[in-house]
């Protein structure tokens, strides 16, 4: 039992991180109909960003994390004037190539700047873990889950009751008819790359953390993951991307804790392949039928 | 009030527009009339900015509206309920109203014509919490106008608003019509319906392949032979 809930926890910890992260695909998706591939890289960045201002400029916590959002929503926008803004139009296998391009740029560009070793993330949350019983709960584990369930409640509050969500939602559903509205389309798709790339930001920070390191190739797994997370949660439905990572992060879990760790990546792969045969649409896929 | 003049507009290699030109006078309701085919969406769209014409000179009040950015022409007073009604599925009755008038920063004013569309409309009241996706397609017009007029249009234009409807929905769309028209709304409509619209129109243009083929009186076109016997039947 004390295992169960040990893996449980473990699974909300990695689950949340998964979630802020599929937040980026699916709003992505749900805009402008690309699967960002780079959006793993963004959280690299991201995570580079934290370390140095943890590191080199000494930075609180908060700061560093500030930081890293600012400068990774900055890199999402410009990411997509730049790379994809001209390919609006274009076929959507045109854009897709373009983000694993991107992709590989930012790899490269930071293994090219920083050397492909990785650096050792400081230990932020180093206090001792909370003993309930025979369960341990390191701090880490509740600051992730707080400041992700934070950063969802936040978007949530922003998609639904600001002006700039109500834009965004309704760009998703049809930009023409935004447009016809007054709504400013490239702007509100501008935005939506900086909240994404923020929310993953604030996931690569966590996820460096929780593994204590960053490297240039760092955002591949969390970003399939989460990817896999977003997909299986409904691509494009943004309370099926948080569900999807928690979803993820548990499966991963307890995979480990029961299983066996080597087979965890291929379970948690092998659900992209069932939820692409069985159910496209993922579990809190759009039904809505349009009436003509 | 809308004047355009010499539009030509290409779709690839299609020429889809050849030299339209056309009038929409102050309190009018002027309808744009033809087959399926003849350009009156194209001519919608080109006016509310959603594609860009080769050619020809469109503007409001003064405005020129080719150089106007589509998210910028509603600013200017011009509205349109677009073919198919276009609603946000997946947004409430209210929040879709709420999107029509996403640029007017006067709230108290967007509340009183909030209330004054529940008034004119009382099923999009009984429906405010409603998602839009959900309503049958008549309720959904009424939406797709009411969500126009949020943005307190001088000039509303209006395509196809009866497709698809039943004929007893088609009549009270074109009452409606009018009694926008009567309020002091420009009216711009696109319609197959040429006989319903012609009924309610000041004055009407005849499309045909791309060109303006006849113009008018709307009575008097009503009567002509020709116009009856091609899409009058």
């Amino acid at each position: 039992m004390t295992q169960f809930i040990q893996q449980m926890i473990n699974g909300l910890h990695v689950g949340s991180i998964y979630a802020l992260i599929a937040l980026g695909y699916t709003m992505v998706y749900g805009i402008v109909k690309l699967i960002n591939f780079a959006h793993g890289d963004i959280l690299m960045v991201g995570a580079y960003v934290g370390f140095f201002a943890l590191t080199a400029f000494n930075l609180p916590f908060g700061l560093a994390l500030l930081a890293a959002m600012v400068l990774s929503a900055l890199l999402g926008m410009a990411i997509d004037k730049v790379a994809y803004k001209p390919l609006r139009n274009a076929p959507r296998i045109s854009a897709l190539i373009t983000a694993l391009g991107v992709s590989m740029f930012l790899q490269n560009t930071f293994r090219l700047l920083f050397g492909a070793n990785p650096r050792k993330m400081p230990a932020v949350f180093n206090v001792q873990p909370i003993l309930l019983g025979d369960l341990r709960i390191p701090p880490l584990t509740i600051i992730t889950i707080l400041l992700s369930g934070a950063c969802m409640v936040g978007l949530e509050l922003i998609i639904r009751f600001t002006k700039t969500g109500k834009a965004m939602r309704g760009v998703s559903e049809d930009s023409k008819a935004a447009k016809l509205m007054g709504i400013n389309v490239d702007r509100t798709i501008s935005i939506t790359f900086a909240i994404g790339s923020a929310l993953g930001a604030v996931g690569g920070i966590l996820y460096s953390i929780s593994y204590y390191q960053v490297e240039p190739y760092m955002g591949m797994m969390p970003g399939l993951k989460a990817f896999v997370a977003a997909v299986l949660g409904g691509i494009g439905v943004i309370p099926g991307a948080m569900l999807g990572g928690f979803v993820i992060g548990g499966v991963e879990s307890f995979t480990k804790g029961y299983l066996s760790t080597t087979w965890a990546d291929a379970i948690v792969f092998s659900i992209l392949i069932l939820v692409l045969v069985f159910k496209p649409s993922g579990i809190l896929g759009k039904n809505t039928k349009e009436k003509v | 009030m809308l004047k355009v003049e010499g539009l030509h507009v290409y779709y690839g290699a299609i020429h889809a527009l050849k030299d339209i030109s056309f009038e929409v006078r102050e309190k009018e309701i002027v309808t744009l009339i033809g087959a399926n085919g003849a350009g009156k969406t194209t001519t919608l769209h080109a006016v509310s900015g959603l594609l860009s014409p080769k050619a020809g000179s469109i503007r409001l009040d003064g405005h020129d509206l080719m150089k106007t950015p589509a998210e910028k022409i509603v600013g200017l007073g011009l509205a349109q309920v677009p073919e198919g009604r276009r609603v946000f599925a997946r947004m409430s009755v209210h929040e879709n109203l709420m999107m029509g008038a996403y640029l007017r920063k006067d709230k108290a004013a967007v509340e009183a014509d909030l209330e004054r569309m529940y008034g004119k409309f009382p099923r999009l009241r009984e429906r405010s919490k409603q998602l839009a996706g959900t309503m049958s397609g008549g309720e959904q017009q009424m939406l797709a106008i009411a969500r126009a007029l949020m943005s307190k249009p001088k000039l509303l234009l209006m395509d196809e608003p009866s497709m698809g409807l039943a004929p007893i929905l088609v009549d009270e769309i074109f009452k409606i019509i009018q009694e926008i028209n009567e309020m002091g709304t420009t009216v711009l409509l696109v319609e197959q319906n040429a006989h319903k619209a012609l009924a309610i129109a000041h004055r009407a243009y005849v499309l045909e392949t791309g060109k303006v083929l006849m113009e008018g009186d709307a009575k008097t076109l009503l009567d002509d032979e020709r116009v009856k016997h091609a899409y009058l039947g």
